[in-house]
């Protein structure tokens, strides 16, 4: 597959950004938090949202879904960073939907991905338990008892956990943490008994909670995949989350990276615009280069997931590493260039740095991929 | 069988029997390779036999057309000739600037006469090319060369220096750029000449780096003649053929930001060493390495989407300057890491312990990189200018 958009992706892109930069745009985004919504985003747009099919975008036609890929649901993402739209988007259609495809039996994602295609359900992935993503430390117990399991623990960074109606907790029923084996997916929906959903702020605006499992029976049949052996199939949807948030980075980079360069041939000091100064062109220049670059890796990543490539993790932890290096500087540049507007509230370029160190955190970050690339090529 | 895999198969029985088991060792370094000319350097006597059996097929130029010696092989056919190459490890037959340089100019700017007259010769390496660009006060700021030529009726007669051009001393004609007017900007009345070295009016000087080798020299002009037959394109538009050329060497010398055959992670663990769980040993140099392959691997996947993106229409703007930028950077970085990974092995000069200093020689050579072909800070103003739309001071 060549690295280049074909006609059907390139409508889908001019579609996507028409349609958030109008219904999901920074404005929304602050007008959601300043009215303390809950759910942190908007069921009317993401009814929208599910109209268009994007929540099946990348699910498979046999399961209710569009079929358009990864690289087309990489398409949404990245306009989704641009106008940093909030929407279970990452929660439910990136992440618990790539999980389900790794590890569901047929009958699962049938009925779970069907769910997804047609929006009748939000699912979203409890991993996090400690500061940092660390997936083999998983501790959570899942203790079998009879036809049960019952499960004890506490999970964090659970991405619109006050609007999902099922999490995906991945649990230990064997093992220690640091170990492969006797990692398990369990499916918990939001209403049992036991399990506590603590809504919490984070610096993004949007919705992420805490939950506590205490004594959480769930059937066997909650299982998601054998019992024990959820580590390959996670390991493929964290790469696929990975990606999918690298793509997310690189639309939030671009955007934020433009908003700069028009302020910098609009703002005046010592009589001139500050865009003439070399001292920022050479800076936004390297920009321009570092996000071109970015935009490759992005785009090969997301082919690699489409192709079936047998080398994902290495594209992934590159995509990821390469965008939070990027999105960091840009962000960064931003804030810098804009000067003394840039820090305030009132200006929305404030919404692209905090966004961006969300999406870098979730599911590992810079140092974290970064060392994963070196360990991935041997050394 | 296709008629692609009947090409195959006849371009593999030729290069078996054509191409000499020395052509087939790995090139050591720059004095491996062969470019030809009225007096070629010769490191094997078997350079100059593989060059003919390759030029007498046209295939030391594969794409050229039949009509100007070049092979006339399609892209599918240059991919299966350079694939069976590989295959048995054959060196290239010939390198020149003929054929990276002048020869695409030729092609898109030069008269048929001209084409018919210089690219044969180019192709059977019978005539080495160089180029004469840069001069003493015309370096960044290329458009204020001022080596003048005077319209003698059939000839133009040239006078000024030349510097900073590469195997002039090797060379037996050159490409040239000179002032023919300068009655309006310094964009105009340039024109691109070509002429013979080997004339009284000619001297050249080779120019010791701080590699120890003179692959430069500056190139003197007293009272020299050009044909004007040779004057490509027309009197004044030289600007356009030298914009096209900067661009096309700027691409060739992005190619070396490629990633290198062995990484240098892997290199670094049998050097350095590694511990109990097989990470290399020195946890800083381990970072450092694994960014450098890390913006390698970036580097080559905008490579790839740069050629898709042509052969689909798309462009990228200013995407040569991107290139030349980030590539010469990335060659830098691999070479300042050789010096971390392979320390005083990297730091010999001379002695067979050392390899001649090849090491230390190319980690000097390439900070020149990002100096020649416009320098990474004039990259930085095209890109600020043309792309971003940002104002001059």
């Amino acid at each position: 597959m060549a690295l280049v958009l074909n006609e059907e992706q390139l409508m889908l892109k001019e579609s996507a950004a028409g349609f958030l930069a109008e219904k999901a745009s920074v404005a929304q985004l602050r007008a959601l938090r300043d009215s303390g919504s809950e759910r942190g985003f908007s069921d009317d747009v993401w009814r929208e949202m599910v109209e268009m099919g994007w929540s099946g975008i990348a699910i498979p036609e046999a399961f209710g879904g569009l079929g358009y890929g990864y690289t087309g649901l990489g398409l949404l993402l990245e306009q989704a960073g641009r106008n940093l739209s909030a929407s279970p988007l990452q929660s439910t259609v990136l992440v618990a939907a790539s999980l389900i495809g790794e590890l569901g039996s047929v009958q699962q994602k049938e009925q779970l991905l069907s769910a997804i295609s047609s929006g009748d359900k939000l699912l979203s992935l409890a991993l996090q338990e400690s500061a940092h993503h660390a997936p083999l430390r998983t501790a959570l117990s899942a203790k079998a008892q009879g036809d049960d399991y019952v499960l004890d623990g506490e999970k964090i960074l659970v991405l619109d956990a006050a609007a999902a109606d099922t999490f995906i907790v991945i649990a230990r029923t064997a093992g220690e943490p640091g170990d492969e084996q006797g990692l398990s997916a369990f499916l918990v929906d939001a209403g049992t008994d036991g399990l506590r959903i603590e809504a919490r702020s984070m610096v993004d605006s949007r919705s992420a909670g805490a939950l506590c499992l205490e004594n959480v029976r769930v059937p066997a049949g909650n299982l998601l995949g054998e019992a024990g052996a959820a580590w390959q199939g996670l390991t493929r949807a964290l790469d696929i989350a990975n990606i999918g948030l690298a793509a997310e980075l690189l639309g939030l980079s671009t955007e934020a990276f433009e908003r700069t360069n028009a302020y910098l041939k609009e703002r005046r000091q010592f009589g001139r615009v500050i865009g003439s100064f070399q001292g920022l062109q050479h800076r936004a220049a390297q920009m321009f280069a570092e996000l071109e670059l970015a935009r490759s890796i992005v785009l090969q990543a997301l082919h690699a997931v489409d192709n079936g490539e047998p080398e994902l993790a290495l594209q992934a932890s590159a995509a990821k590493a390469k965008l939070c290096e990027v999105a960091q500087r840009v962000t960064n540049e931003a804030i810098q260039m804009h000067g003394g507007i840039g820090m305030t509230d009132e200006h929305e370029i404030g919404f692209f740095i905090k966004r961006a160190r969300m999406a870098q955190h979730l599911f590992g970050d810079y140092n974290y991929h970064l060392d994963r690339f070196a360990q991935l090529n041997g050394f | 069988m296709s008629d692609l895999e009947q090409f195959r198969q006849d371009t593999r029985a030729w290069l078996e029997e054509n191409c000499p088991e020395s052509m087939r060792v790995p090139v050591r370094g720059f004095e491996d390779l062969y470019s030809g000319g009225r007096n070629p350097e010769i490191a094997h006597p078997d350079q100059k036999l593989w060059c003919d059996r390759m030029a007498e097929r046209g295939w030391t130029v594969p794409h050229w057309p039949k009509a100007y010696g070049g092979g006339g092989l399609s892209n599918e056919e240059v991919k299966v000739l350079s694939q069976e190459m590989s295959r048995i490890g054959a060196r290239r037959a010939l390198e020149s600037f003929g054929i990276s340089m002048l020869g695409p100019a030729l092609l898109q700017f030069g008269s048929e006469e001209q084409k018919l007259d210089h690219l044969p010769k180019i192709v059977r390496g019978e005539i080495r090319w160089c180029q004469g660009y840069s001069e003493p006060n015309a370096g960044s700021d290329l458009a204020s060369l001022a080596t003048k030529a005077e319209d003698k009726g059939d000839h133009y007669v040239i006078n000024g220096q030349k510097i900073w051009t590469s195997y002039a001393d090797k060379a037996d004609w050159i490409f040239c750029l000179v002032r023919t007017d300068n009655s309006g900007s310094k964009h105009e009345g340039i024109s691109f000449v070509l002429f013979d070295m080997d004339q009284p009016g000619v001297t050249v000087r080779p120019i010791k780096l701080i590699s120890g080798n003179s692959p430069f020299c500056e190139t003197f002009f007293d009272n020299a003649i050009a044909d004007k037959k040779n004057l490509v394109g027309e009197a004044g538009n030289g600007w356009t053929i030298a914009k096209y050329l900067l661009t096309h060497e700027r691409e060739m010398i992005s190619g070396f930001g490629a990633a290198p055959k062995q990484s240098v992670g892997q290199l670094a663990l049998e050097t350095v060493g590694s511990d109990a769980s097989g990470r290399l040993a020195n946890s800083a140099l381990r970072q450092n390495i694994a960014q450098y392959q890390l913006d390698t691997m970036v580097f080559g996947a905008t490579m790839a989407r740069v050629g898709d993106e042509a052969k689909a229409g798309q462009g990228l703007g200013a995407a040569s300057s991107i290139f030349k930028y980030y590539g010469t950077e990335l060659n830098k970085r691999r070479n300042e890491l050789n010096l971390a990974v392979r320390g005083e092995q990297a730091l010999g000069w001379e002695g067979e312990v050392y390899h001649g200093g090849n090491l230390s020689r190319d980690w000097l050579r390439s900070k020149g990189n990002s100096i020649e072909g416009g320098t990474s800070e004039v990259q930085l103003n095209i890109i600020a200018k043309r792309v971003l739309g940002l104002p001059d001071a």
